[in-house]
């Protein structure tokens, strides 16, 4: 078993050193913010400027404010299923392919039943797909791990790179646009197949419900239900969570699935909801965004939405950057994300060295 | 054990990042745009560019157009947003860098890419006020296959299939080995169309100024999958060129919008080996190897870009969706009215040179027309019976390659 990791909240800070280590977290956000500045200033910009941009980039329009809801939707579902991988002491690197493998089941469904059926139960039998697609992906992580003893990690870049294979062969081959293969995907689904949206925006109402529901039902399993103890008994330690009669080998797998399960719902709304067609980097590097939201609320889903709002308005501002200013590029978020991530684990590790000593 | 786990923690966190990093790439990207809000006089285009703008090839080419128009019309102000393509730029869409374009005052939005096709018609039916510039697509061609109704949609193309035929016959003007090999984007009609062209113009220069028999000849294409290198996704266009270059092919024709061909040539003749190869997109792609160079046959964008702005600018509308912009025979490489430009390079002998003139002047006043029929596909069946001439539907709508040339003609994996 790989070494597992212990949510700060696990072990509560006596009222004495709180103030310390507020200093601490504090400490290393404003050094983060300050360092994502000093790297904006030697470029030739103004952080105010680049901090306008964002801003009005995320919310400046009823689209782009629908972009940040959409991106939302996906990043919580996936941010939801690793709070439990994580409790679990489970780092599931593999939900890129656990979103990839559920849109493309979304996308097989589509095509097999698209006129079929009526199109809100073909969309409904795709998302219903697409989890299952999702889940069976994370399974099959969990298999490896549990059974195999492979590392989480080096499984699920593995499978990543499998189901992204799997994409590509499906969009060049089977599933190519007539005459032609490209990446930029299969043909796409017509709009009776689309989910219905706010007003003339991106954002989907059926996402944002799904999202919520995920989120409220992974705060209510993880405090509120013996399961959820469990798996935290679980993350805390293997060893000693199996001595007490907990099935730490079932427990893995309930959050290898749960997680594939939601990532997969992401990747199903993903082509319904977004890019109504597959395309080869359907994830969109959310699940690894999915990651760094988590890490950075130290696993605790109470934070996740408001951090993920936060990750979601800096991914689609960023897009504004090139078009306003002169030396920055919208990958500058990907700096700022990486950087606030880096600053708070940096933050907490000296805490927690602090409290040792 | 917590530090243990803080340490473990971070290492996840670089990893992480390390992974998305992967996906994205950090340079500066487009021309300036200090005001938020466009003055009363202006007119703003955006323009969303499939890849990098400084590429020397096709997405540079565009930007250059737009440099064109800005010089011609100083109140036309462009917003560019270039890497609009899943590799750089992961879960976004053509068609929402547009919306923000729009959002920012663009009257009218140009579309770089054929792979654009679908966000060009979304951006048309969302915005009926704006026109939408699409190039290479056909929605807005009465007599195409895919035509849509869509009145504020337009196609602008250049007729390339000459400068494709003028390259061609380059290409086989210089090889010693009788080996010509092309790096291909991916395979759509576009990309057919362009390489049979090519061939076209190589067999009938290799026949009738090198007086070979065309049987002789080894035309082969090779696709990545894609218009430039996309990793894990598409072929690498690097290997794709030295694998040409290292198997006995002489010239390679660069079809991709990346300048690996040349890259490569550099690193092959360095190597000792005899090789030249043929640049496509935009002039200064013959820079990158200057003694290597065969030519370059490219796009004159702003061109057509500054008669379409005029027109939406004086009338709010085109006088014709529909546009496939042809080169200027008569007045050959003018900038101010020749939609295809052909640059020759320092590695075209003298005397290719001349015979390269003649079959360009050949093209022009039509005495030569390489559309002309007996021209079979590449399974055998007949594409053009004796005498017949290709119509620009068939033209357009290229199915396979044509018997003579090694490749793949269709996807088929």
């Amino acid at each position: 078993m790989a070494a597992t990791s212990q949510p700060s909240h696990a072990a509560a800070p006596s009222a004495a050193v709180l103030p310390l280590s507020l200093v601490y977290r504090v400490g290393a956000l404003v050094a983060a913010l300050a360092f994502v500045g000093l790297l904006i200033l030697v470029v030739g910009e103004s952080p105010l400027s680049v901090l306008g941009a964002l801003i009005s980039g995320a919310f400046g329009t009823a689209d782009q404010l629908g972009r940040v809801v959409n991106t939302l939707t996906v990043l919580l579902l996936c941010a939801a299923g690793l709070v439990f991988t994580f409790n679990a002491g489970l780092y599931n690197l593999g939900i890129e392919g656990q979103i990839t493998v559920g849109a493309i089941a979304t996308t097989l469904v589509l095509r097999l039943l698209g006129e079929a059926l009526p199109a809100p139960l073909v969309i409904a039998s795709g998302i219903g797909f697409g989890l299952l697609g999702g889940m069976g992906w994370g399974l099959l992580a969990g298999v490896l791990k549990v059974y195999g003893r492979v590392s989480e990690i080096f499984a699920g870049l593995g499978l990543n790179f499998v189901a992204q294979g799997l994409a590509i062969y499906l969009i060049f081959g089977p599933w190519k646009r007539p005459g032609v293969a490209s990446t930029s995907g299969t043909e796409p689904f017509p709009e009776s197949l689309w989910l219905g949206t706010f007003g003339r925006t991106e954002a989907t109402p059926v996402g944002v419900v799904l999202a919520l529901a995920a989120l409220a039902l992974t705060i209510v399993v993880m405090r509120r239900t013996y399961f959820g103890l469990r798996l935290r008994a679980v993350g805390l330690n293997l060893r000693a969570a199996h001595v007490l009669g907990i099935p730490a080998t079932r427990q893995l797998l309930a959050a290898f699935a749960l997680c594939g399960a939601l990532a997969g719902v992401g990747g199903a709304l993903q082509v319904v909801g977004n890019f109504h067609r597959l395309i080869p980097t359907i994830s969109g590097g959310l699940g690894f965004l999915g990651l760094l939201v988590v890490m950075l609320v130290n696993f605790n889903p109470w934070f996740v939405l408001p951090v993920a709002l936060f990750f979601s308005a800096l991914n689609v501002g960023s897009l504004q950057l090139p078009l306003v200013l002169r030396n920055v590029d919208s990958t500058l978020s990907g700096v700022i994300q990486g950087t606030l991530v880096l600053s708070a684990l940096i933050g907490r590790g000296l805490d927690q060295r602090r409290s040792r000593a | 054990m917590k530090l243990h786990s803080s340490l473990t923690l971070i290492s996840m966190a670089v990893v992480v990042l390390l992974l998305s990093a992967c996906t994205a790439t950090v340079t500066p990207a487009s021309p300036p745009s200090p005001q938020l809000q466009p003055a009363a006089t202006e007119f703003r285009v955006g323009m969303v560019v499939v890849g990098p703008e400084n590429d020397k090839g096709w997405n540079e080419a565009h930007v250059s157009g737009a440099k064109y128009v800005m010089e011609k019309m100083p109140n036309v102000k462009f917003d560019i947003v270039d890497k609009v393509n899943p590799g750089d730029r992961p879960n976004v869409k053509g068609a929402q860098v547009a919306d923000d374009l729009i959002a920012r005052g663009a009257k009218l939005v140009i579309f770089n890419s054929d792979d654009f096709k679908d966000d060009a018609l979304e951006i048309a039916k969302k915005h009926p006020d704006v026109m939408v510039v699409h190039v290479s697509g056909d929605y807005a061609w009465p007599e195409g296959k895919n035509y849509k109704n869509q009145p504020n949609l337009i196609n602008y193309m250049v007729k390339m299939e000459p400068g494709w035929m003028i390259a061609g016959c380059a290409a086989a003007l210089e090889t010693k080995a009788g080996r010509i090999g092309t790096v291909g984007p991916l395979i759509n009609e576009e990309t057919r169309r362009y390489a049979v062209a090519s061939y076209l113009g190589a067999r009938y220069c290799w026949e009738k100024y090198r007086q070979r028999d065309p049987k002789d000849l080894q035309f082969k294409v090779t696709w990545i999958g894609f218009w430039f290198n996309i990793p894990g996704v598409t072929l690498d266009p690097t290997k794709v060129a030295d694998d040409f270059y290292n198997g006995g092919f002489d010239v390679v024709m660069n079809a991709i919008d990346t300048p690996e061909a040349a890259v490569q040539a550099r690193k092959a003749a360095d190597a000792g080996k005899a090789v030249k190869y043929h640049h496509y997109d935009h002039p200064s792609g013959c820079e990158l190897s200057a003694d290597l160079c065969i030519g370059v046959h490219s796009y004159n964008w702003g061109l057509g870009y500054l008669n379409i702005i005029k027109q939406v600018m004086e009338s709010g509308k085109v006088s014709n969706n529909w546009i496939w912009a042809e080169a200027d025979w008569k007045n050959w490489n003018n900038p101010d009215s020749s939609a295809l430009l052909y640059t020759k390079g320092k590695a075209l002998s003298d005397e290719n040179s001349k015979l390269l003139d003649q079959f360009i002047a050949g093209l022009g006043d039509g005495s030569i027309d390489l559309w002309k029929g007996p021209l079979n596909f590449q399974d055998g069946t007949p594409f053009l019976k004796e005498g017949e001439r290709a119509t620009d539907v068939q033209i357009w709508y290229m199915p396979q390659l044509l018997e003579g040339m090694e490749g793949q003609s269709v996807p088929t994996n």
